[in-house]
């Protein structure tokens, strides 16, 4: 609690402990003892004063600095008229509620200014810096890129670098929201923010701390605030008509039917009712409050988001764009099935037959067989290979002519092979005998992310209308895909302006008001995360131009976010609505009924205060959403 | 240039609509924005007047809530 906070609080008690002995006093002074009556006054002017004066003293501030709808003054006058017609209980009861409004107020946003900072915060104070044999504890902005830092288990990462010695498994569901831990060893990179788990590890720093991706990611969150939603904009554009629409209204009140019915307190008294109900505080705070909640709960959950603007259009997407590789398949080359044609010919044995053959080659499918024989390829075994670029090897393996390669090349060798469907790559293998003798195949393919599928389908349900993959791969190959994630649209073998070609025109599809996302992975989509409503890049986590170019940011590399994240923004933009309904209709009510005689000023006091505190408590539960699981 | 304040223990809506609308309106600053929950004030300015902006913004902020103070970033 702040110093304020706590001068404020105890005032407030103060004030409300004469305010009920005023009610004391007042009840005794109507049996009869008319002293005691006098001495209530007495008691509700101090209660009044004690909370008041510092209000009376801004509202005279803001008077001579020419500002006439400000709430302070409105309150002073709604209070002081009041006391002008012998209402002293309302006067000050006006006054105390509104002060303790005020603090819970200024309490509740303290307070989730401090769980959202508290939830962001990923920066350790201290990082531990070896010089030498020493080790000398040092504020993270002062350590230099080239410095090497100790972090034992259990600290937290406080500046991005290459593991110099040891290996470790980090906790990084502060940045991605991904709960298995991340196996690091020796000369891998690992970023600031995660948690080490079990043991010690020197980390040679790369980056300084103010480009370190806590500090990048913290920024981002914190400005996000400055990209304002349609509803945010509208809620300030509707508070400057409010008041003073409110404050001519009760003008009226008090003056024409006064002059009619001839009975003035009565119309004065509902007038200074409107008085009290004339603040939009309520959704002046609320809504940029739920929007910065949405925000901080999805950036728990691994998301970023760079503005509540985006966070509003996300709930009217109709369309979602998705690239292939990197988005929805790993984008890392696996052997996926072996099919040996022999009977004495086991799994192994082909896959060792191949790998050999590739022995010398760099492509992604050579590197995806060695990985999958993962032995050593011992030379002895290896007379020679040959590689004919576009077909395949011929290599001699354990003194027997062996062939490696595609469709083509088995053609070319007059070998008639299988045909397997699937939109990897086919590898097949045959050997020289007394005939060319086929062998088997094995399958290497880019793999689908296992939350690929779900969200696919749970994005169908959610009510996207369209979901379009986009990928430079064969037709052929992109059809299986598509097929396999039950996509019925797509485009394959594109360029990446071909992309921009696509988004503009499915752009020009979409109903009016509809919005269209992109996923992408963000490194070669730039123009395309620019050109669309909602550009969301994923796997962010250390890559800087992801981060940059997109207007959301899912930092692990599971597509299922988008659906967390649709939800977010759902959830987000009911709470605000809900706000704005029970706000307005509250305040409306109450003015309503108090312009009829029925509402007491007491009622007006809730309508101001008791809504502004309600709504504030409906903000924060933006902040708390449950994460989609495939 | 751009230029960060911090106001601490700003806590009240109105209050940080005064400040921004007042703040803006001050000359050399071309676009001033306050948000409440981060208490961040980023002003927009030449670079020549940032010192004398400072001292306005500091006398603006004292006028408006007294509580409050104004940290440089």
């Amino acid at each position: 609690m702040t110093k304020k906070l706590k001068r404020q609080g105890k005032k407030i008690i103060i004030s409300l402990f004469l305010f009920l002995l005023a009610l004391f006093l007042k009840g005794l002074g109507e049996k009869s003892y008319s002293l005691f009556e006098l001495f209530a006054i007495i008691c509700f002017l101090l209660s009044y004063l004690i909370v008041g004066t510092e209000v009376i003293k801004k509202a005279v501030r803001t008077i001579t600095a020419g500002q006439i709808f400000d709430e302070n003054f409105l309150m002073v006058i709604a209070t002081l008229g009041a006391f002008f017609i012998s209402e002293y209980p309302e006067a000050a009861a006006v006054m105390l509620f509104y002060q303790i409004g005020e603090w819970f107020q200024s309490y509740a946003i303290n307070n989730s200014r401090k769980s959202i900072k508290e939830m962001m915060d990923l920066c350790p104070n201290e990082a531990r810096v070896l010089r030498g044999d020493r080790e000398e504890m040092a504020d993270p902005g002062e350590v230099e890129p080239g410095d090497t830092i100790l972090v034992k288990a259990g600290e937290r990462i406080p500046l991005d670098g290459i593991i110099q010695k040891g290996s470790c498994s980090l906790d990084t569901s502060a940045l991605t929201g991904e709960s298995i831990p991340k196996e690091v060893k020796e000369g891998e990179e690992v970023c600031s923010g995660c948690i080490n788990l079990n043991s010690a590890v020197e980390i040679k720093v790369t980056k300084e701390f103010t480009d370190s991706t806590v500090m990048k990611i913290m920024e981002l969150v914190e400005n996000a605030s400055v990209n304002k939603a349609v509803s945010e904009k509208f809620i300030t554009r509707f508070a400057r008509y409010y008041t003073p629409i409110i404050v001519i209204l009760a003008l009226l009140l008090a003056i024409i039917p006064s002059i009619i019915t001839g009975t003035p307190l009565v119309w004065i008294y509902r007038a200074l009712s409107f008085l009290v109900i004339s603040c939009p505080c309520a959704l002046v705070i609320s809504i940029p409050l739920s929007f910065f909640g949405g925000i901080g709960g999805a950036s728990k959950r691994g998301i970023l988001i760079k503005g509540s603007n985006y966070l509003e259009l996300l709930a009217s997407a109709e369309a979602v764009v998705m690239d292939k590789t990197g988005t929805l398949t790993k984008g890392s080359f696996q052997v996926v099935d072996i099919v040996s044609m022999k009977p004495e010919m086991d799994k192994e044995q082909l896959l060792a037959m191949a790998a050999y053959g590739e022995y010398a080659s760099n492509h992604p499918i050579a590197k995806a067989l060695h990985e999958a024989y993962g032995k050593e390829i011992q030379k002895e075994n290896l007379e020679y290979a040959k590689e004919i670029p576009g077909y395949g090897v011929e290599a001699l393996y354990q003194h027997q002519k062996i062939y490696v390669g595609n469709e083509k090349w088995m053609e070319t060798l007059g070998i008639s092979c299988q045909q397997p469907e699937t939109w990897g790559s086919v590898c097949h293998i045959a050997r020289e005998g007394e005939k060319r003798e086929y062998l088997g195949y094995i399958i290497i393919a880019d793999q689908l992310k296992e939350d690929a599928r779900d969200t696919i389908r749970v994005l169908k349900d959610m009510g996207i209308k369209r979901i379009v993959m986009l990928t430079g791969d064969g037709k052929n190959a992109a059809g299986q895909i598509a097929k396999e994630l039950r996509i019925q649209e797509y485009y394959s073998e594109l360029l990446p302006y071909h992309k921009v070609e696509i988004m503009e025109k499915i752009l020009q599809e979409v109903q009016p008001g509809k919005k269209v996302i992109f996923v992408g992975d963000g490194i070669n989509d730039a123009p395309v995360l620019a050109r669309a409503d909602i550009g969301i890049a994923m796997g962010g986590l250390g890559a800087d131009v992801s981060i940059e170019a997109a207007d959301l940011v899912i930092m692990n590399d599971q597509p299922s976010k988008i659906i967390t994240a649709i939800r977010i923004s759902h959830k987000t933009l009911f709470i605000v609505k809900e706000n704005i309904v029970m706000a307005l209709g509250i305040k409306m009510l109450v003015l309503l009924l108090a312009a009829l005689g029925i509402a007491t000023m007491w009622a007006a006091v809730f309508a101001d205060v008791g809504v502004a505190f309600l709504a504030i408590l409906n903000a924060m539960r933006a902040m708390r959403i449950k994460e989609y699981v495939s | 240039m751009k230029k960060t304040y911090i106001l601490e223990d700003l806590d009240c809506a109105h209050c940080a609509a005064i400040i921004e609308e007042k703040v803006g309106k001050l000359e050399g600053v071309s676009q001033a924005r306050l948000t409440l929950l981060t208490q961040k004030l980023v002003i927009e300015a030449e670079e020549e007047k940032i010192s004398l902006l400072t001292e306005e913004i500091k006398k603006i902020v004292k006028k408006v809530e007294p509580d409050v103070e104004v940290i440089e970033k």
